[in-house]
């Protein structure tokens, strides 16, 4: 199998969906000619041309609206947000529009747009393009959340999400997209909602997604070898719909969570997990559901800091310790 | 001779005050002289004294607040000598509460010390820190978790699965000063061999119930002696139909329905309120060969004759065959116990917890009795023993409750009505 990046990934999904369905163009800021800022989308305009790899003025709102239309009258558009950071200006387009018209109109309008881009602190660009949205976002009944950690994932959750009938919001990560793994060639799926068991483990769940789930499997192998904890590390992959089963059969077998997230702690995505948990498998807990998440302030510009901020694996190691 | 020291006089006392000597140093003591007045935190009581001899040693001033179990006087025997004496114990360290038996406390304050009042002393009110899955196998071994309480190894000394699942399920008296269970466990006898029978799932659960019954509930007894010279009548005359009702069904029905009428009876004791139920079931004490199942006949009241009887003929039935659901040994309210076909005249039966109370039903028995004219003939007698929870019913409940169960038993032809 290829050993591919994240970002080719990425690239290779556009690219079966742009030659499989006439009805999938891809939209966004540079983009098209300059090949997309993070070089996602290299190679696209060439081979696919302007009326299906679109460049746009810098005005989310704008072309966030044009794509939920588009969407409405039967297109499946695949908009990128340079930084999900951006999707703020136009919140009322994704979530008023995108994430309720099928409501509003009775179920006869579907949204199928992706909506796609990094959404991710860690690279000291600063608080306003350091967000990440995931929680907000799954906060609206009607919207899809999709973070994926791995190469094959990437791939594999787009081309679904592209496929998928409600809008998308596809949350990807700029430290993740030079990482390399194995991608089969050619077009395959992984339906939304189908959580992951990255490492099998029998004393402690891990839960995380996104780029977390890399921490976490670094923190379950050194918990291993130097305290002979077996962490189970479980990828979420999509955050809403969530993979309930997943989660509960895991805290069955281990009895111990530690949810690990780069979200903002307060009425963050774990919250909502450690409150399902609490709900529906309380007398399987045997130690109280503790988490490590991003340090609850405000991207921090400092480089040194901001790695401190976010879950590192030997705030994972500490944490996990407390649950023995 | 006897060091006299602060009794504890109510739940939660831990010191009294010592308000007013009656003797002084040197007097000398009677069986039943007033001692001393001491104060509680909720009434005045009066010392008096169990021993005759010289007051030789006052260790307190009048005023003084002492710990329960500290050393407050000395009585000299009489053809003792007197010398100087020094309070032998730690003033801190309390005696077991059973010891003060020298002095008996007799309240000032009418009622005031019988006031129900939270105790948060026993080991049984503490908050154990235990995980959700650790309370979860406890619950499931019917193990009490006070068993293993400061034996947590999880974090802060939490209780952890690790921590139950093999603990061993001897359960411990809630109250200090029993003797521990592992002092009346057996232990091989020489020259006499055994036989070792492992613990089924039912003995065990007979052992923690009825031990946790005769721990927790304070039981008392009622017996009354019933005329069943109406009932046999009434049983011949009922069966002539076609009807195979036994004195048993008769005696089931009478109790669910006095406990309608008097459903002081028909009740639990929570920890904050007492739960009286609209509803009888009916628990029903039935022998197996590894045990005893009580099976629950659900709104038994409501029911008639034949139907009790049918209901039970199908309890037992499927009792003894194994094929009860686990539901059908549930919501009972409470119990009836009959070992009158076993030929036991009277006996005096452990409640089966949460029921505030239970029935002991006897043999129905020819013995001569003093009728109304106040001449001696042969009678027939059925004896039944009430053990009720005094935490739920008192004394003149339970015996409202057998008046009106005396009532239907010796008029039958009641039940008949619905």
């Amino acid at each position: 199998m290829p050993l591919i990046t994240y970002r080719k990934a990425l690239n290779e999904a556009f690219s079966e969906e742009l030659t499989r369905d006439d009805s999938v163009f891809l939209m966004g800021e540079e983009v098209a000619e300059y090949n997309g800022a993070y070089k996602v989308t290299e190679g696209l305009w060439e081979r696919f041309g302007s009326k299906r790899v679109i460049d746009t003025p810098i005005s989310e709102a704008a072309f966030l609206g044009l794509g939920v239309g588009a969407a409405m009258m039967g297109l499946r558009p695949v908009v990128e947000l340079m930084f999900w950071s951006f999707a703020y200006v136009g919140f009322d387009q994704i979530i008023n529009n995108a994430g309720c018209v099928r409501y509003m109109s009775g179920g006869l309008i579907n949204v199928p747009m992706v909506i796609r881009g990094p959404a991710n602190g860690g690279t000291s660009v600063g608080a306003t393009h350091s967000h990440t949205p995931e929680n907000l976002i799954a906060n609206t009944p009607g919207l899809k959340v999709v973070c994926p950690a791995t190469p094959y994932d990437a791939k594999g959750l787009m081309i679904a999400s592209i496929r998928d009938n409600d809008t998308v919001c596809f949350m990807e990560n700029t430290l993740l997209y030079g990482n390399t793994g194995e991608v089969p060639e050619g077009s395959y799926t992984i339906p939304l909602g189908v959580a992951d068991i990255k490492r099998l483990g029998t004393d402690i769940s891990f839960i995380a997604y996104g780029r977390a789930v890399l921490t976490a499997l670094e923190a379950a192998e050194i918990l291993q070898a130097e305290h002979g904890i077996s962490a189970e590390v479980i990828d979420l992959r999509s955050i809403r719909p969530l993979d309930e089963e997943t989660l509960l059969t895991s805290v069955a077998k281990t009895h111990r969570v530690l949810l690990i997230d780069e979200n903002k702690p307060f009425c963050g995505v774990s919250a909502q997990i450690a409150a399902m948990i609490a709900e529906k498998a309380f007398d399987e807990l045997d130690a109280p559901i503790l988490r490590v998440t991003a340090l609850d302030a405000p991207a921090i510009y400092s480089m040194p800091l901001e790695k401190l901020q976010l879950p590192t694996p030997e705030r994972i190691i500490s944490k996990a310790l407390t649950l023995f | 001779m006897p060091e006299i020291t602060m009794p504890k006089l109510s739940d939660t006392m831990t010191e009294g005050t010592l308000l007013r000597w009656c003797k002084q140093k040197g007097d000398p003591i009677e069986i039943g002289d007033l001692l001393a007045e001491v104060e509680t935190d909720k009434a005045t009581m009066e010392m008096e004294a169990f021993e005759e001899g010289i007051l030789s040693e006052l260790f307190v001033e009048e005023g003084a607040k002492v710990p329960v179990g500290s050393p407050i006087a000395f009585i000299l025997g009489k053809n003792e000598t007197l010398t100087e004496r020094s309070p032998s114990t730690s003033p801190l360290t309390p005696p077991p509460s059973s010891t003060s038996n020298s002095l008996t406390p007799q309240a000032i304050t009418p009622g005031s010390s019988r006031q129900a009042v939270p105790s948060n002393t026993t080991i049984s009110s503490i908050r154990i820190k235990v995980s959700p899955l650790a309370r979860k196998i406890a619950a499931e071994r019917g193990l009490r978790l006070e068993t293993v309480a400061g034996k947590g190894t999880g974090p802060g000394g939490r209780i952890i699965a690790a921590d139950v699942i093999h603990a061993p399920l001897t359960p411990i008296p809630t109250s200090t000063g029993t003797a521990s269970s592992s002092s009346i466990l057996p232990t091989p006898i020489s020259g006499n061999p055994h036989t070792e029978i492992p613990l089924t799932n039912m003995r065990q659960i007979i052992a923690q119930r009825l031990l946790a019954s005769k721990t927790d509930i304070p039981h008392f007894y009622l017996s009354i002696e019933i005329d069943a010279a109406p009932m046999v009548a009434f049983r011949k005359e009922f069966n002539a139909t076609g009807n195979k009702i036994t004195f048993n069904d008769i005696v089931l029905l009478a109790v669910a329905r006095a406990a309608i009428e008097k459903p002081k009876i028909n009740a639990a004791f929570g920890t904050t309120s007492i739960f009286q139920y609209e509803s009888v079931n009916l628990s029903v004490a039935i022998a197996v060969e590894e045990g005893l199942v009580t099976p629950v006949i659900r709104d038994a009241h409501l029911k008639s004759l034949p139907e009790i009887s049918a209901a039970v003929k199908d309890l037992a039935t499927r009792a003894r065959e194994k094929k009860l659901k686990p539901e059908e040994f549930s919501g009972g309210t409470i119990t009836v116990s009959n070992l009158g076909a076993y030929g036991i005249n009277q006996f005096c039966a452990i409640i089966n917890p949460p029921q505030a109370a239970i029935l002991a039903v006897g043999a129905i028995v020819k013995k001569p009795v003093v009728d109304a004219q106040d001449q001696i003939v042969i009678g027939q007698r059925l004896s039944i023993t009430l053990s009720g929870d005094h935490r739920v019913v008192d004394g003149a409940v339970a015996a409202e409750y057998l008046a009106a169960l005396r009532l239907l038993l010796e008029s039958p032809s009641r039940l008949l009505t619905v």
